[in-house]
């Protein structure tokens, strides 16, 4: 078992060879080839990022890299810095790999140094250079988002997550809707986050960065958005079975846009103009509806599920769970646990004969 | 002074002699009781890593799931239900079930042969940890078969996780689980210090311990002070569910942080936990292949300790969505970007060490390689995650996904594969065939980064973490669908792997003691090595023994000191610098560790029933073992005669 | 043997006399070392989560109703714990001496020393009891959790010593052999010493 002639050799001057057993390894060496292989496709990667992200990733994708507000791209500006150091320290670190690999099979002694003071200088005294530089570029960052920029005086907006929606209300006015934020653009909106239930967290990705919504607490942030335009956000605090569909939608619009909206949200809700609306009406205040839904200026003030006052106008139904038509509206009536399976609303026994008034009653209510 | 040549060459007779002696006092034979109660470091380390690979297949598999759900849009292979509790059983059984116990498994085996040691510290210590590990993977897994796994995520956020919001038995059975499971952490720990405090072989200093063994004891310190607040948390979390106490209800004054930075206490030394082990496996493996010994061995050694301790500066980092006061993030902003240098130091090391030697692309090299390059990338975007509003902008999306499996995958599979193939000629006496390896290599390599580096994408569009299904249109589809197809590939090159190491040990060639010419104490042993690992102890003059002339002549002296055949022994030297101080009489094979597990099993099953008797009879039954266990032997005539 | 002249060699020998009384530590003695380290730092959390909760509850603690924790009680507990140590101390010496009879000795009055506080406690549970449970409110369950958790360690620890005791009646320690007294008298050390932090931390820190 013992042969000792392989422990003779002494370490730095002749290391010993690797034995192999089985194939001997290729001349020319896998391994070349595959960095070869390797250094394009991260070149690859990094080029079709920076194609999305120049191309404004266009579609309504709600990326970090497509901000739209003061918030969003100071994070934009950090990303990019950040990630051109990372390429070049990786660009470092792989020719230094394919140096190694590129030279091991040159002849002559193998060195006896032990290269401490390249470890030194490479692994920490240059990185804490880095380092520091970008930690302070980050505490700028910081207090820029902390603090809003100044300008017109902020809107407050207070927002309650639920499994799984969101309560908006505006308390300037009393006005209360659900998973929809209308906002003026170009003003800064205070916000205020509490949750009734779980944690979740906020998140507008071309806005601001996430502000969580701590059970017992209330969490403050801000956003601006320079333009008009819709900007979805989502919930991205895991809550539970539907934090999948726990979307929002901030919509942005011109100052008086915003101002008659909110003025229409604060008064009662658009009465009733047909006989089949009248009827949905009816149905609604009289059914298990109004129980847990509010509609202002009707009997219904129930406040387990969000105020309906104008839901016909929302971006959705379920926070994001289905598109809001007629169609689906029916379905999640009659059914929401097959739409979003878990949320709060059970099946409604609406009569088959009655639905088509509700679901009128309800898209007119915008 | 000494070489071979003036030793004289040991008498084949006498060492034939001695080895037949020790192999009276050492082997086992094999037998269905032995299996049971077996104290041998290298069954149980194999042990830890076979159950270990199982595991990982389940949760790769469970991975494989999810992925296949999240292929396209608005799919419904898997209900919310399901998919929460996969995705949940996923993390936490990578984590804890795989990672940590496959790395344990690799210190089991290699430490005391690195050493020159005959056995751990406490060996029966070492089989009742690996029957608990087996025990706390099986409840967990079974609560999927059973239809109600945790789902609340491996970090378990309350007050989701609390009886109002999850009152089914899931989450019982994730807090008993890692509580019974840190039972086996802490055992191996323990074991580990004192074995490379104790045990080493005379003359090896500590500044002659390898690299890998300080990874492991770094690691063990590291559980010392990080399991406490997740059994802390895990604890409490149980009696707020079971007995109706108020630490996470905000309604009677508790408070739903406290849960998030007791995790993350924990939470965030764990992954470094489940790293440095692999960081030392890479400093195993890469001088061996270097052809050279390791370069900057002190400055090494210094930043594995050094992130060992500012690991348990950073936790906040994984709060900092949560509302906390600036200055106490720009103080964890800080110690998160701090960490990257001790880490930096050790690429670098690596990379001198390949300038200075002269690389050979063995299988596990390229393993070794795929491990630098992604490690690296995961880095990186850590250190990004380090700067606040950077990770409040992604944090819970992709991207946090894509970090954590660039250093998961990259920082700790690709080593433990690595480690797989490079230990594979010792652990089993098999080689394995080299081409079906780099094959394995190219797909779990080109599998790992389709798989993983979407996400990256994804994540900077918005895709939240978590989620059963995302709409169409957001411009995360074609990202999730690479994923998908990268999980198939990587699997493919696992299952490769897998195959290949399975054939080796069937039909590979019988391997020789040494295949690579390493540096390390493992090669001087047999392939596999003797029950009793080494017939005469090594005595150990540089941190290369295994290249060191004097230490190879020190193997062929039959010093009675260093043979210590009269019974079951190994010596046991001083803590700093390796002074022969006595020899350790070892305990033999025990069915006793078998039924305390069993014992504490019974507990946990019984408190997750509510059947408290059980549980009762159960802790009976384990306590009554230990005393029996620890009952001091009966006394030599000679020693009552003496006392 | 040429390998005598050698200048390592006394690193790879045994000193002579240890080859009869081991002189350094043990593995055992770092088993139970680091055992009590990873315990200590548990109560550590534990005790700090007392602090955190304290601090997140607001200005005033005690939550409304909790009436300030009378002192007298807690402070006789600690005079019957602290000095429990002593015993154990002394009867380690003894044993160190091949004295079998202190060994026994000071195990018993440890025995007793311990199982009194342990009574203490159950009085002190029962008069808590009437006012507030562990379900009551954040204290109660900190409370109750804090000192029913040292409670369990003191009694695991009565049984190691009551163990050991038995092992002593049988004669089964010695001048040479007793590292198992040495072992559980760490522990015994260990959960003596925090008994203070509890004390400090239920009971005098709600009067600071
Ligand atoms: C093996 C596991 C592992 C490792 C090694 C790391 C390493 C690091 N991690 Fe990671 N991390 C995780 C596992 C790991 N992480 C997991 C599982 C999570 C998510 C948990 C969850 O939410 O589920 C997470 C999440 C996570 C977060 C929270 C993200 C969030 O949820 O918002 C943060 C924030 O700071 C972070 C930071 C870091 C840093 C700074 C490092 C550093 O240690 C990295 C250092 C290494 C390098 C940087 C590369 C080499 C260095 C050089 C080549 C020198 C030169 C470099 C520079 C100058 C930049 N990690
Ligand atoms: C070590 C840790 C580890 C590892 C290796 C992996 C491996 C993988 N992970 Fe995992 N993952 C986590 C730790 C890990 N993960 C954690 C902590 C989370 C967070 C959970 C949470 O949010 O709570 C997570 C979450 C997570 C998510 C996010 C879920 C969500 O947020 O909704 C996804 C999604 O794609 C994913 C995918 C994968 C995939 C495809 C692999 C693949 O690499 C898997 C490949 C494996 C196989 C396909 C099995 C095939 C194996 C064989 C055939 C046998 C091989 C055997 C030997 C070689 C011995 N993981
Ligand atoms: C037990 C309480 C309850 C009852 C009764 C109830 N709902 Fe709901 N409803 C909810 C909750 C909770 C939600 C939010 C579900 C979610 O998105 O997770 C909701 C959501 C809705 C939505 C979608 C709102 C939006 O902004 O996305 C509509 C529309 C709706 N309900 C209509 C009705 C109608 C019509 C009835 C009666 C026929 C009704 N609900 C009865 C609780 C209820
Ligand atoms: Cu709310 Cu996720
Ligand atoms: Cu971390």
């Amino acid at each position: 078992m013992l042969r000792a002639h392989r422990y003779v050799r002494l370490v730095f001057r002749a290391p010993p060879p690797v034995v192999t057993v089985g194939r001997r390894f290729p001349k020319g060496g896998g391994i070349l080839r595959a960095s070869r292989r390797v250094r394009p496709r991260y070149a690859a990667g990094a080029a079709v990022i920076a194609a999305t992200v120049l191309s404004g990733c266009g579609g309504g994708s709600p990326s970090a890299l497509d901000p739209a507000g003061p918030g969003a791209r100071r994070v934009e500006g950090l990303w990019w810095l950040l990630f051109w150091i990372s390429v070049g320290v990786f660009a470092v670190v792989l020719t230094g790999v394919g140096w190694a690999l590129a030279r091991r099979r040159r002849r002559g002694e193998v060195r006896r140094g032990d290269a401490t003071r390249f470890v030194v200088v490479a692994g920490a005294i240059l990185p804490f250079f880095v380092l520091t530089g970008v930690y302070g570029v980050g505490l700028d960052d910081m207090s820029a988002l902390t603090n809003p920029p100044a300008g017109a005086e902020p809107v407050t907006v207070d927002v309650t997550g639920h499994k799984w929606w969101w309560e908006v209300r505006y308390p300037a006015t009393g006005a209360v809707t659900a998973n929809e934020i209308h906002v003026p653009a170009g003003t800064t909106v205070r916000l205020r986050l509490r949750t009734a239930d779980v944690l979740h967290s906020f998140w507008v990705p071309q806005l601001m960065p996430k502000t969580d919504l701590i059970a017992g607490r209330i969490n403050e942030t801000w956003l601006r958005a320079d333009k008009p335009g819709r900007y979805r956000g989502q919930c991205a605090e895991y809550c539970g079975l539907q934090h999948a569909h726990m979307a929002f939608m901030v919509v942005a619009q011109p100052k008086a846009d915003f101002d008659a909206w909110l003025a229409r949200l604060t008064g009662p809700a658009p009465a009733p103009a047909t006989a089949a609306e009248r009827r949905g009406l009816q149905v609604f205040e009289q059914g298990t509806c109004a129980a847990c839904h509010t509609v202002r200026g009707t009997a219904a003030r129930g406040t387990v599920g969000p105020d309906l006052s104008m839901v016909g106008a929302r971006w959705s139904i379920g926070a994001g769970a289905a598109p809001n038509d007629a169609g689906h509206l029916g379905g999640w009536i009659a059914n929401s646990q097959t739409v979003k399976p878990g949320n709060a609303m059970p099946p409604q026994p609406v009569p088959a004969a009655d639905l088509p008034d509700l679901i009128a009653y309800l898209r007119s209510l915008r | 002074m000494s070489t071979v040549a003036q030793q004289p060459p040991a008498g084949a007779e006498a060492r034939a002699q001695l080895e037949e002696r020790l192999e009276r006092h050492w082997g086992e034979r094999p037998s269905l009781r032995s299996w049971f109660t077996t104290v041998d470091h290298k069954r149980i380390g194999r042990r830890y890593v076979v159950t270990a690979a199982v595991y990982f297949t389940l949760a790769g598999v469970e991975a494989s799931a999810l992925r296949t759900q999240l292929a396209r849009p608005g799919q419904r292979l898997l209900s919310a239900e399901e998919y929460d509790q996969l995705f949940t059983l996923h993390g936490t059984a990578m984590i804890f079930l795989f990672a940590t116990p496959m790395l344990f498994g690799f210190g089991n085996f290699l430490v005391p042969l690195m050493l020159g040691a005959r056995d751990m510290a406490f060996p029966r210590l070492n089989a009742f940890g690996y029957w608990i590990f087996l025990f706390a993977g099986l409840i967990m897994f079974s609560s999927l078969l059973a239809g109600d796994a945790p789902d609340g995520g491996w970090f378990a956020y309350v007050p989701l996780t609390t009886r109002p919001h999850s009152p089914g038995i899931g989450l019982d059975v994730y807090a008993l689980g890692l509580l019974f499971f840190g039972v086996s952490t802490t055992a191996g720990a323990i074991n580990f210090i004192a074995t490379a405090l104790k045990l080493r072989a005379p003359g090896m200093s500590l500044n002659r311990m390898p690299v890998f063994v300080w990874a492991i004891v770094a690691t063990s310190f590291m559980v010392i002070f990080a399991l406490p607040p997740l059994n802390l948390a895990n604890g409490l979390l149980f009696l707020d569910r079971r007995f109706g106490t108020h630490f996470f209800d905000v309604g009677r004054g508790g408070d739903v942080l406290l849960w998030q930075h007791l995790f993350w206490l924990f939470g965030h030394p764990d992954v470094y936990i489940i790293v440095i082990p692999a960081l030392g496996i890479v400093s195993a493996i890469l001088p061996t292949f270097a052809r050279r010994g390791i370069a900057a061995y002190p400055l090494i050694v210094l930043s594995l300790v050094a992130i060992a301790i500012v690991s348990f500066g950073v936790w906040v980092h994984h709060m900092f969505a949560t509302g906390l006061p600036r200055l106490s993030l720009s103080f964890f902003s800080a110690a998160s970007l701090l960490i990257t240098i001790p880490s930096g130091i050790q690429i670098f090391a690596w990379l001198a060490t390949m300038w200075l030697g002269r690389v050979v692309v063995g299988v596990p090299m390229l393993f070794v390689l795929g491990f630098l390059v992604t490690f690296v990338l995961g880095g990186f975007t850590g250190v990004m995650f380090g700067l606040v509003t950077f990770d409040q902008q992604v944090t819970d999306s992709y991207f946090v996904v894509a970090h954590f499996h660039y250093v998961l995958f990259g920082g700790a599979v690709f080593p433990i594969i690595a480690g797989l193939y490079y230990w594979l000629p010792k652990m089993t006496g098999r080689m394995f065939n080299e081409r079906l390896g780099r094959w394995a290599f190219a797909l779990v390599f080109g599998g790992m980064n389709l798989t993983f580096f979407p996400m990256h994408v994804s994540g900077m569009l918005g895709m939240p973490r978590r989620v059963y299904t995302y709409p169409a249109g957001l411009g995360w589809d074609a990202w999730n669908l690479l994923s998908t197809v990268g999980v198939f590939v990587l699997a493919a090159g696992l299952l490769l792997v897998l195959g290949g190491l399975l054939y080796a040990i069937r039909r590979g060639r019988p391997a020789p003691d040494d295949p690579w010419g390493g540096d390390t104490l493992e090669w001087v042993a047999s392939s596999p090595p003797r029950p009793y690992n080494f017939p005469v102890i090594p005595r150990v003059r540089s941190l290369h023994p295994a290249w060191d002339g004097r230490t190879a002549a020190s193997l062929a002296e039959l010093d009675s000191f260093r043979t210590l055949e009269e019974g079951r022994r190994t010596p046991v030297t001083s803590e700093l610098d390796g002074r022969y101080e006595w020899a350790a009489e070892m305990p033999e094979e025990s069915i006793r560790p078998f039924v305390t597990a069993v014992g504490l099993l019974v507990v946990v099953i019984g408190l997750l029933f509510r059947w408290y008797w059980v549980a009762g009879l159960g802790g009976l039954l384990a306590a009554g073992t230990i005393a029996g266990w620890l009952w001091p032997p009966e006394r030599t005539p000679e020693e009552a005669a003496a006392s | 043997m040429t390998s005598l002249i050698e200048p390592f060699e006394e690193a790879t020998r045994p000193p002579a006399l240890t080859a009869e009384l081991p002189v350094g530590r043990t593995r055992g003695w770092w088993g139970m070392v680091l055992f009590v380290t990873t315990e200590a730092t548990l109560f550590a959390t534990l005790l700090g989560s007392y602090f955190y909760l304290r601090f997140q509850y607001g200005p005033q603690w005690l939550p409304p109703g909790i009436a300030k924790p009378e002192l007298l009680k807690p402070l006789i507990m600690t005079g019957v714990l602290l000095p429990s140590s002593l015993p154990v101390m002394w009867a380690e010496r003894g044993i160190r001496k091949g004295q079998r009879w202190r060994l026994r000795i000071g195990l018993l009055a440890t025995l007793i020393m311990g199982s009194t506080f342990l009574a203490l406690q159950g009085m002190e549970y029962a008069s808590k009891l009437k006012m507030f449970t562990i379900r009551t409110n954040v204290y109660g369950s900190l409370f109750y959790t804090i000192t029913g958790f040292h409670g369990t360690h003191v009694t695991v620890g009565l049984l190691m010593v009551g163990w050991l005791l038995a092992a002593a009646l049988r004669g089964s320690f010695g001048r040479r052999r007793h590292e198992r007294v040495r072992l559980t008298a760490i522990y015994w050390h260990f959960v003596d010493l925090v008994w203070v932090g509890i004390l400090f931390t239920v009971y005098l820190s709600t009067r600071l």
